[in-house]
């Protein structure tokens, strides 16, 4: 079971659009998927149609009181089910402040659901926290969506600093650029120019269409509804380098 | 990903299920078309003698558009794909494509192959079944099943209501509904089941088992009668399996009808009218001899791998001459027992047989199934006493093929009067007669092997055949030998089990009372 996390310090640049899509890909490609949705504001659930609530809410899944097994609901596609988010998730921190080795206590939580699952998505809400670090423990691979600013960049240095200096366990990092306007000449320069200077920055780039904020009307992925858009094209581009990275 | 499945048969072909889920649904949950209907064709697959259904499994083939697909499930929820391409039926295990199905099928169909149980057309439609968000929660399946036979009736619609995960009160509560529509009744029967029961059978109807329930009270001729009447049945069940040569169990039950056709005639000849045995005794004698040669080789063939690979000096694929020689005559023998068993004597034989057993008047006076069963019992029993008691080790071979004889009578005896007895006195009686049976089969057959390797090599070197091969044959030879020679001296210690006096004292039971 392989543990991607959509995650980046930096909100709204495209974390649950890459969740929700690649582990439609993955499901539809025969794995066995599960997507974690951790952002309390619930958008994978609401795309996936299901109601944002975890009976026990988060302390009960974090404390163990409740079986994550249990929690989790079958969407509309097969081959993929997704654990819902749910409000008290905003406690995460706190939640696991509470319990012995914080930091571990996702990848202990996970660990059942090995036989069933051959891969996790974590879409994560923003921020550096304590739910992060235990995100990034988890994690085998951390896809960091990054819009070509230079701020951006900035903080895709923040982030791979910030996994470097982590005790134990280390993530792969994979960057992609992500909600890219092709007529802003910056955009498309650090598009092409970053993939080739770094390796962790993927060669495929989701662009900004307005296909993936129809998501939010279709309440489904863009793989599923329009899978011969440019934007399905892109995601499935993503996921054909996340597998070779993954192994 | 889901949990278990509410299943359904839905019996008003007056309004459409689709219809009737939506008047029952509304408004809680819609019904929504998953994808356009499909037509497969459906065919089910067990041996004969349905050693699949007997082991919880079953094997279907279906084809739609594509390759067709084998599917093998189980009751437990095993289930294993693979896909065929212009694979025929009937075919043994071996004839599969290789993978995890062959391998699950092949020990348990032996040497029987698989045939066509059943067939139908499978118009299959699904539908999602979704809450107030449009969230899919449950999936429903609707299978109408159309038997490929003309006279049958389409069975009931099928239903399966199938909960996705997390959402399993929502799928109950469908369920629930459903349920209260008039025509619609929860558990449907497995659709082999269903397309079965409309030709009026139904799945593991076929045993070569005598299975004739006596009663303890009934007239001894009666019951006599039932007994040859049921092994007529399995005699002709296997009848056009043997002509086709589907696989060599049709032609061994068959034999093993006559065999027990021929004993029940021979050890119940004074229960039956005066001169009812004597005239049919001759004619299964000639039916069994008919299949003789060809079983024979079946025997030597079936074990041919397996003694081959027990070679010590020569190699097994300087057998291949010898094979192929048996493998020919097979053949022919084939042919010849084929043309026999569609000759108009065959055919006059068990019409006459079953109208003369079909029109027996039970005789005011005589003695009832339980004394029967007691003397035909008792007498056997003691006929092998004396015989193998009468064997020594110099005893010739005929003498031990002679107690074989007696040995299946007395086994064909107690089966045809199993439903009389404490069915665990009698296993246990069975068990003892059976090691001697083996004993004496295993001595037997390797006897007649090698009685057949020493024929066929002089044909074999009129033929020219390369020495290797003789030698070969030879080593063989050797080897079943040394069979025939271990069966010789297990011989006196499974008699002496089965002479035993706790062994005697269970066969007394036997033949002295029988349950009422």
């Amino acid at each position: 079971m392989k543990i991607i996390a959509t995650y980046n310090i930096k909100g709204g640049v495209g974390k649950t659009a890459a969740a929700v899509n690649l582990s439609h890909l993955a499901a539809s490609g025969g794995m066995r998927v599960l997507l974690a949705d951790l952002d309390p504001q619930a958008a994978t659930s609401f795309l996936f149609r299901v109601r944002p609530r975890v009976k026990g809410g988060g302390a009960a899944l974090i404390r163990g009181s409740r079986d994550l097994d249990k929690a989790i609901k079958g969407t509309d596609f097969d081959g993929l089910d997704l654990l819902p988010a749910d409000f008290t998730f905003r406690n995460l921190d706190l939640i696991l402040d509470a319990t012995k080795r914080p930091t571990q206590r996702l990848v202990r939580l996970l660990r059942p659901l090995k036989a069933s699952y051959d891969v996790v998505f974590l879409d994560c809400p923003p921020g550096i926290s304590l739910l992060s670090e235990s995100v990034l423990y988890a994690a085998d691979l951390v896809l960091a969506p990054i819009i070509p600013t230079t701020l951006s960049l900035r903080t895709l240095d923040q982030l791979t600093e910030f996994i470097g200096g982590l005790d134990g366990h280390r993530p792969a990092v994979l960057a992609f650029f992500s909600m890219i306007d092709r007529r802003k000449r910056l955009h498309k320069e650090i598009a092409e120019r970053l993939p080739a200077e770094r390796d962790d920055v993927a060669a495929t780039a989701i662009p900004a269409l307005s296909m993936i904020e129809r998501m939010a009307v279709e309440r489904s992925p863009v793989t599923a509804f329009a899978p011969r858009s440019a934007a399905a094209r892109g995601y499935a581009g993503l996921w054909a380098e996340v597998r070779a990275r993954l192994g | 990903m889901s949990v278990y499945p509410h299943n359904f048969a839905y019996t008003d072909s007056e309004r459409p299920v689709p219809t009737v889920v939506r008047d029952a649904l509304a408004p809680r949950f819609s019904v929504v078309p998953a994808a356009r209907a499909r037509t497969l064709r459906r065919t089910w697959l067990d041996t004969f003698d349905w050693r699949l259904h007997r082991a919880g499994l079953t094997l279907e083939c279906v084809a739609g558009r594509g390759p067709a697909k084998l599917v093998l499930s189980g009751t437990a929820g095993e289930r294993i794909t693979a896909t065929v391409n212009g694979t025929r039926w009937p075919v043994l295990a071996e004839g599969l494509p290789r993978g995890p199905l062959q391998d699950r099928l092949k020990g348990l169909t032996a040497v029987r192959a698989l045939l066509p149980a059943a067939k139908a057309a499978s118009t299959v439609s699904e539908f999602r079944l979704c809450n107030t968000d449009d969230k899919t929660v449950a999936w429903l399946t609707v299978d109408l099943l159309h038997p490929a036979q003309p006279s049958a009736e389409d069975p009931p619609a099928r239903l399966s209501l199938t909960a996705v995960r997390g959402y399993q009160a929502q799928a109950d509560r469908i369920a629930q509904c459903l349920a209260a529509q008039p025509g619609m009744f929860r558990g449907a029967p497995p659709p082999l089941d269903a397309v079965l029961a409309t030709v009026g059978h139904a799945p593991g109807e076929y045993t070569n088992k005598v299975d004739v329930e006596l009663s303890a009270t009934m007239p001894a001729q009666t019951a006599l009668a039932a007994v040859l009447l049921r092994l007529l049945d399995t005699l002709e069940a296997n009848v056009a399996g043997t002509i086709r040569d589907i696989d060599t169990e049709f032609l061994h039950d068959l034999r093993v009808s006559v065999r027990r056709t021929r004993t029940a005639l021979k050890l119940g000849a004074g229960l039956l009218p005066d001169g009812l045995a004597a005239e049919y005794r001759p004619e299964f004698k000639w039916l069994g001899d008919l299949t003789t040669p060809t079983r024979d080789l079946d025997v030597h063939l079936l074990g041919f791998a397996a003694g081959a690979a027990g070679l010590t000096s020569a190699d097994p694929a300087d057998l291949a001459p010898f094979h192929d020689y048996l493998a020919q005559r097979r053949t022919t023998e084939q042919r010849r027992l084929a043309r026999a068993l569609r000759s108009a004597r065959f055919t006059a034989l068990t019409a006459a047989w079953r109208s003369a057993l079909t029109s027996l008047t039970p005789p005011r006076r005589g003695p009832d199934a339980a004394h029967a069963a007691a003397r035909i019992i008792g007498r056997a029993h003691r006929r092998v006493l004396t015989r193998g008691g009468a064997i020594g080790a110099g005893s010739p071979p005929e003498q031990l093929h002679d107690l074989r004889k007696r040995c299946k009578e007395l086994r064909y005896a107690l089966e045809f009067f199993a439903s009389l007895h404490d069915p665990p006195v009698r296993r246990r009686a069975v068990r003892e007669l059976k090691g001697l049976q083996d004993c004496l089969g295993t001595y037997q057959d390797c006897q007649v092997q090698q009685q057949e390797i020493r024929a066929v090599a002089a044909d074999l070197l009129a033929c020219g055949v390369p020495a290797a091969t003789l030698l070969a044959m030879g080593d063989l030879a050797s080897h079943v030998g040394q069979r025939e020679r271990r069966a010789r001296s297990e011989f006196s210690g499974r008699f002496a089990t089965f002479a035993s006096r706790e062994a005697r004292a269970r066969f007394a039971v036997l033949a002295a009372g029988a349950r009422s």
